[in-house]
Order: structure tokens, then sequence, then C-alpha cells
């Protein structure tokens, strides 16, 4: 029997545009690209030159500080493109693909008889090591690290998340042997965070655990905190699941094989299900077509509340399985807002009137229906922030960049995407992740 | 709408950068923004946010306000009408109070919104809605007769000195009404306090001329207690000499500041609070608590009038209901972790009672309670946020 969390604080927001268990066509990308902006605490270093043939699991870039961390190509093809922007920023590197895919053979390999070194090469030449991030930070992981531990959120709750027993289903397998892997890696326990009644729950060799309650449940903070809290000092690593049957494929299959299902999310588009793709496709490949109307619209990659603003010609996020189309509503003119009900509006305050409307499905666009303030409010952000932490206290600390009080006030133990509904619930509307992810990056620097 | 918005359209560029009328920037701002909902979209973090903004939160407070100000407008005309003996109905009474409280509303908007659009301006900053609900607090609580001369130069120091130059709306460590008042109470003791100021015997704009009837005394209950003799009270009385109880103090046609009076009313605007999840039931709750264990203890021993006060005349008399609802409840100066809040506000509602039962000078202590623990509430915060600390050290020994 697992042992179950239950979280109160938190908010599910009821989003119109959800998918159901179908799967689409497309997901055939014309061009394929590593972009390092996904990847946090990496200093990209381009190996690959345009013009080289490349296949499937070949190393396109490197992190220049710990060159052990590859960046592999998702599909065979010919390197296109290197482009640059300001200060010349890498900003992609993108291949072509071939009508038919040929991976780099990485070899089979029975995870059971492998040592905890020889599965973290494995991994690191294959190109999987992104897929694991480090806390503090929120980083990708430094490989010559030993973790105290590492956990995995094995379910999604941000709004019009993908299903994760859809996502893994008929992958069990692979998600157990990404699992036995990671294992391997770590001299403590693989926690994995389950909803009740998951398909994953008969996973073997780690530490199950049952989490109720609305999002941020699925994050790995909330799990994390209330299993084992990160004291200073010590470091955890945390996959998402998806990526853990990634991982599996790897040692089964002996190739890096990055498809995944991708869910098209949301109330601009025509229709809503799954699209078999693979890392690195264009937007376009995923909801060319599907987006429901001419009005200015935004696609987002990933769900709304921690997703990147893209463009058609963009690339799925790294770590995203999402993709989610919301009106921007820059045209909107809504007269004397703050005096109307706005029963079409959301909102958690009681202060609008949607909180009498039951289970209604909202359109939301992505006006932030306000001006910026100073922090007003008490108790907004403690209402959605399910850790034993003070947001609003460890926020002040890190605007001022008082590393003493961060650490004291758990700074180590957070995500940016934590304070995504903080910044959602938030009346005076301060960019909080930006906040978090400036002061995270800010102090790695200060302390390595 | 549309043509509103286009005309708006067709202006703005006069405002912006380098236009003809850019030095009011922040006020057509202001204006276009309380008009239509700003249409700027999210640029980094999440992409769509809850329709509250701290517009729509003033809002609410304001509407909460609005039973405790127009029931203070009728009870001006009320006691007025007490005071020179004549009725001349309900609708005259109320025109009476309207008309005499009005100008300080505009003195206190105009004065205090000046000033904020100024700063505004000069910072480049948007304007905030802060000043919307302190400048209805401003006129609800000052004494009926008060000059406005008084109310405007009490609001500029207010405005200026407790609020911007600590960084405007949300920065502040006092609440901005209550530092007004204080002030009008240490710079013009004479027009804040004693009998005659909390009853307007004059008319007002030529309405409601008259003698005062014999035996009439503008006094307030609090005032009344303060300065009783335990052996010869009678108990309360109204402004002519008629005995008064808790159902009047609760329903509220006695002398006192424009808005206070009325426990009814207050009741309203603290359901409209609570529902809506404006001010917190933490502080609200825990004042009336610490005020009530308080007043028992003074009631065990009893050796003045007013230590004999009983726990809800306590609650109902003088500023404290609209102490306890309107002014610790702001968010800025009350404590802001949810445990400090139960602390913060049992400290203020004991404080209250204390000041009035044992200082001679004033028969009234919200105003002090309230800025006091203001004072005290980052002091609060800071020991709740330290146990969090501390737990956290203690995790990491473990």
């Amino acid at each position: 029997m697992a042992n179950v969390i239950k979280i109160k604080k938190g908010l599910d927001i009821n989003l119109k545009g959800k998918a159901s268990e179908v799967l689409l066509n497309g997901g055939k990308s014309e061009t394929y690209a590593i972009v390092p902006d996904f990847y946090s605490g990496v200093l990209p270093k381009v190996v690959a030159k345009v013009g080289d043939k490349v296949k499937a699991g070949s190393v396109l870039m490197i992190d220049k500080n710990r060159p052990e961390i590859k960046f592999v190509s998702p599909v065979s093809g010919e390197v296109t493109a290197v482009n640059r922007g300001a200060k010349r920023k890498v900003l992609s590197i993108v291949v072509t693909p071939d009508a038919q895919i040929e991976y780099e053979e990485f070899g089979k390999k029975n995870v059971a008889s492998l040592k905890g070194d020889e599965v973290k090469e494995a991994m690191l030449n294959a190109g999987m090591w992104p897929f694991v991030m480090q806390r503090p930070y929120d980083i990708v992981a430094t490989p010559g690290e030993t973790p105290r531990d590492i956990f995995v959120s094995a379910f999604y709750s941000a709004p019009l998340a993908p299903d994760f027993n859809y996502l893994v289903k008929g992958q069990e397998a692979d998600f157990q042997t990404g699992l036995d892997a990671l294992a391997k890696l770590t001299t403590g326990k693989v926690y994995v965070g389950i909803r009740k009644g998951s398909a994953v729950q008969q996973v073997k060799g780690v530490e199950l655990v049952e989490i109720e309650g609305p999002h941020p449940a699925a994050n790995a903070s909330v799990l994390i905190n209330h299993t084992k809290p990160i004291n200073k000092g010590e470091t955890v690593w945390t996959v998402d699941p998806a990526n853990v049957i990634i991982i599996g494929r790897l040692f089964n299959k002996g190739i890096a094989d990055f498809s995944r299902k991708v869910v098209i999310t949301g109330s601009e588009t025509k229709e809503q299900g799954y699209v078999q793709a693979i890392s690195g496709c264009t937007i376009k490949s995923l909801v060319g077509g599907r987006v429901a109307t001419d009005a200015h619209v935004r696609i987002i990659s990933g769900n709304v509340l921690t997703g990147t603003k893209v463009s058609m010609e963009d690339y799925l996020g790294a770590y995203d399985n999402q993709i989610t189309v919301i009106p921007e509503g820059d045209e909107t003119h809504e007269f004397l807002g703050f005096a109307m009900p706005r029963t079409d509006q959301y909102s958690m305050s009681h202060s609008y009137f949607s909180w009498l409307m039951g289970k209604k499905e909202y359109v939301l666009d992505a006006r932030i229906k306000g001006g910026k303030r100073a922090m007003i409010m008490s108790n907004e952000y403690d209402k959605v922030f399910p850790l034993d932490i003070y947001p609003e206290y460890l926020l002040k600390a890190i605007i001022a960049f008082d590393i003493d009080k961060m650490e004291n006030l758990g700074i180590y133990e957070v995500a940016p995407e934590d304070f995504a509904l903080c910044e959602f619930v938030d009346t005076s509307k301060i960019e909080l992740q930006k906040i978090v992810r400036d002061g995270l990056t800010l102090l790695y620097k200060e302390m390595n | 709408m549309k043509a509103l918005r286009n005309y708006l359209d067709k202006i703005k560029p006069n405002f912006e950068e380098g236009g003809k009328l850019a030095m009011f920037r922040s006020v057509f701002d202001g204006f276009e923004t309380f008009l239509f909902v700003p249409n700027e979209t999210s640029k980094s973090g999440v992409h769509i946010h809850d329709s509250i903004d701290s517009k729509r939160t003033m809002t609410v407070v304001i509407i909460a306000l609005l039973p405790a100000l127009l029931f203070g407008m009728y009870n001006v005309g009320y006691q007025h009408n007490l005071a020179i003996g004549s009725d001349p109905g309900f609708l005259m009474t109320f025109i009476y109070g309207f008309l005499a409280v009005l100008p300080k509303i505009i003195v206190s908007y105009v004065v205090g919104l000046g000033i904020e659009f100024t700063v505004a301006q000069w910072r480049n900053e948007e304007i905030q809605e802060g000043f919307l609900v302190s400048g209805i607090l401003i006129p609800m609580i000052v004494p009926v007769d008060t000059p406005l001369w008084m109310i405007a130069v009490a609001t500029a120091f207010a405005v200026i000195f407790a609020k911007e130059v600590f960084g405007g709306t949300g920065y502040n460590i006092f609440n901005v009404a209550l530092v007004t008042r204080a002030f009008l109470f240490f710079a013009y003791p004479a027009a804040m306090s004693g009998d005659q100021v909390w009853v307007r015997t004059a008319d007002t704009f030529g309405l409601g001329a008259g003698q005062v009837v014999d035996g009439f005394s503008g006094a307030t209950p609090l005032g009344q207690i303060a300065t009783a003799s335990l052996d010869s009270f009678q108990g309360v009385v109204n402004t002519i000499g008629q005995p008064i109880s808790t159902c009047d103090y609760f329903l509220g046609l006695i002398p006192g500041s424009i808005g206070e009076t009325s426990v009814l009313a207050i009741l309203i605007g603290a359901v409209i609070l609570l529902i809506t999840g404006i001010a917190s039931w933490k502080t609200m709750g825990s004042i009336f608590v610490g005020g009530a264990v308080m007043a028992l203890i003074f009631n065990a021993i009893g050796s003045t009038v007013s230590m004999t006060v009983c726990p809800i005349d306590h609650w109902c008399l003088g500023g404290f209901a609209f102490g306890a609802v309107f002014m610790a409840t702001d968010p800025v100066t009350s404590a802001r972790t949810e445990t400090g809040k139960y602390i913060y506000g049992f400290l203020v509602g004991a404080m209250a009672v204390i000041i009035r039962v044992l200082n001679p000078g004033y028969p009234e202590g919200m105003m002090l309670a309230i800025l006091l623990m203001n004072v005290f509430a980052p002091l609060i915060d800071y020991y709740v946020v330290e146990a969090n600390i501390s737990r956290r050290l203690k995790r990491a020994i473990k």
C-alpha cells in the first residue's frame, strides 16, 4: 500500500479545450531542432557543423561547463542550420530529417546487471542526461554528483495537461526500466508520485506515494516536500515521467528514440487529442491547420501556467508534451471591467461571481487583466502553495537577493513552476516565476 | 463604448512619451484603465491571469463601506434634528447629513488623489488605487464638524509622509486613513474631542436651521463613560438626556464619528468583505475576541465606570467595530502571515480596550491601538517566519 499525501492548497483551473484519448494525425515535421534556451543551467557549445550527416542519437551540442552532458539529434538527417542571435548566442541547431530514421546503435543493456556509473555513461552518451533535473537550482543535473534521492511525479495536474496513463499505455515496461536505471544513480530511493488507480501503480523497486488534491499536486516539489524535504547541502534529482519512458527505451532497445505523444489542447483548437511526434519537432507539425480562428491566438508549448509562448515556426519545448492554444485577447477592451460581474472570467477570489457558476469551463485569454502593483493582498500565494514554505517571504528575499534569508526560507526546495499558481492568482500581477528563475540563476553563479 | 474606445485611441498618442500632453501620462493612463480593462498580455510566466486586480479589490472595499457611509449621513441629520428638536422626515434628514458629509469626501479625494496623481507622474508610474479607499475612510472617521481645511491638511500630511515617502501603496507601514485621523487628533485636539464636535448644530447650506433644545449635550457614550464616577453614574444617555442601551449602540443612532456608529451597517460591510475574501476573518475575529477578553478582565476588577462596560458594549461603542472591520484588516499594514493575524488581531482588540479603560485622556482607543499594532505587525510576522526557519534548520540537523 502506497503512502498517501493529501494536499488541500492549490487550484484546478477548469479550461475549455480538454483532450480526449484520440490519436490525431500529424507530427511529421519538416525540420527538427535543439534549442539551448530550453535547458536551464547549460552553456551551449555546438559540436556539429552545417552539412553534417547525423543519426538519431548523434551529438549536436554539449554543455561548455560540463562537457560530459551531450545533446543529441532526435532524428537522422542533415544539419541544415545553426541559428545565432545577438552576441552569437545559439538559438537553435536545425536538422532536416531523412525519410527513414536511422539510429545510432548504443546496444541493448540489462539494467539490473549494470553499475551506477555504467548507467550514467550510457545515458550521457545517448543524450538522455538533459532529462535529469537537479534541485537545488532546477537545472540540468551535474553528472558528477550523487543525489540523495530521485523523484518522479508520474502524473500531470496542470490545466489541460496530458493524461499520463494514456502516454504510458503500451510502454509500461520501458517506464519500469527507466525507473530501474534511475535507481542505480542514487544511494537513496526513487520516489514515484501517482494518482489513485494509476496505470503504473505496479512498478517495482521504488517508493510509491499516492498524492491527492488539486494542482500543483503533480509538481515534484510537492512530492519532495511531503516525503523527504531538501536540506541545505543536499542534492536531489527529478525526472519528468514521460522522459523516464524514453530513458527506459534506450536500455530496452539500444537506441535514442525520442518519440513521444503530445497533447493538443485549448479553447482555440479545432480538435483536441494526442499527436505521435518526436522531440524537437516544429509547432506547425503539431497544430498546423488546427487553430480554430483567424483572430489573434497564443500558442503555448506546455501548459498555460509554465509553458512558453511560441509561433508555428518554433520548436516544441524539450520537456513539453503539450500544446495549448488560447486567445491572445489583445483586441479585447472590456468596459469598466473592475465594476462588472464578469461571470465569463475566472477568479479564485470571490470578488467576482465565477465561484457561483459551478463547474463551468472557461475560455481565458492572455491578458494580465490589471495593472502591476506592489504586493498588497496577503494570503493569496499561500492558498495555492502546498509546501511548508512562506512564498511571499521567500520571494521578497529573492528580490532583495539576501542569500542567507533565501537559504533559510527554502530556496533550495523550489522550482519556478511552484510559483505559477501564485502568479495566476496574484492581484498585483507580479512576474513571480521570472523572479524565482532569476534568483536561482544568480544564486547558482554565486555558489559555484 | 466603441466610440469612447476610438476617442481614447485617438487622443492616446498625445499622452505618450514626446507627446504634447506627456506630463499628464499617468492621469490619462489612470482614466483609461478605469474605463477599460488593460489589454496588455503576459510576457513571461503564466499565460492566463485571474480576473482580480487591485481596482476590483478596492471597489469591493468601497462597496462594503457604503452601508456605513449612508447610515452615517442619515445619522448626522438625525442627531442634528434631535439637537434642534425638529423632525423634517426621513428624506430631509438624510439630505441634511448628505450635504454635511459630501464636502468632506470631496476635499479628501481632491487633496489625496491630487498628491497621488502628481507623485505617480513624477515617478513615471501608474496611478495606484489605494487612496480610493483611504479617501472615503477619512471623512468617515472624523467628527462631523471637523473644518474642511483641517481635513485637507491632515490628508496631505498622511498621504505624503505615511505613504508616498515609503514608496506608495503596498509599502506603507501605517494605515493612511488612521494617520490622517491621528494627525487631526494631536494637531487640533479641540476640534477632535469633547462634547461639542460630534453633533452638527449649525445649518448646512441653509438647511435645518434651528435653536438647540435645552439640556442638549453632544457627548458620545464613551465620553460619558470616561468622565463618569462610579457612585453617581446613571447610565448612558443620548444628546437630549434620554437613556440608551446596547440595542441603540448596535443600531447606531448615537453621536460619534460619521461612519463608525452603526454596528449593523458595519456588519453588512463585514459580510461583503468576508464573502469576497478581501479581508481576513482571522484578523477581524480575533480583534473582537481580544477586546472581549480584555473587557472581561476589567469587569472582574470593576473599580471605575469604564471597567464595568461589558464586552458587547465595547464592541458596539465608538470605533471598535469600524476599526476591526475596515482599518485593522488593511492587508498592507496588518500582519501578513496567517498565524500572525490571530496575534495581531487579538492585540489590537485588547489594546483598544486597555486604552479606553485606563487612559484618562482618550475615551476612544481603537485608532491608537491599530496604529500601535501596525508598528508591531512586521515583528509578529518575523517571529512566525522565524519558526518556519528554525523548523527547516532542525530538519537539516536530524
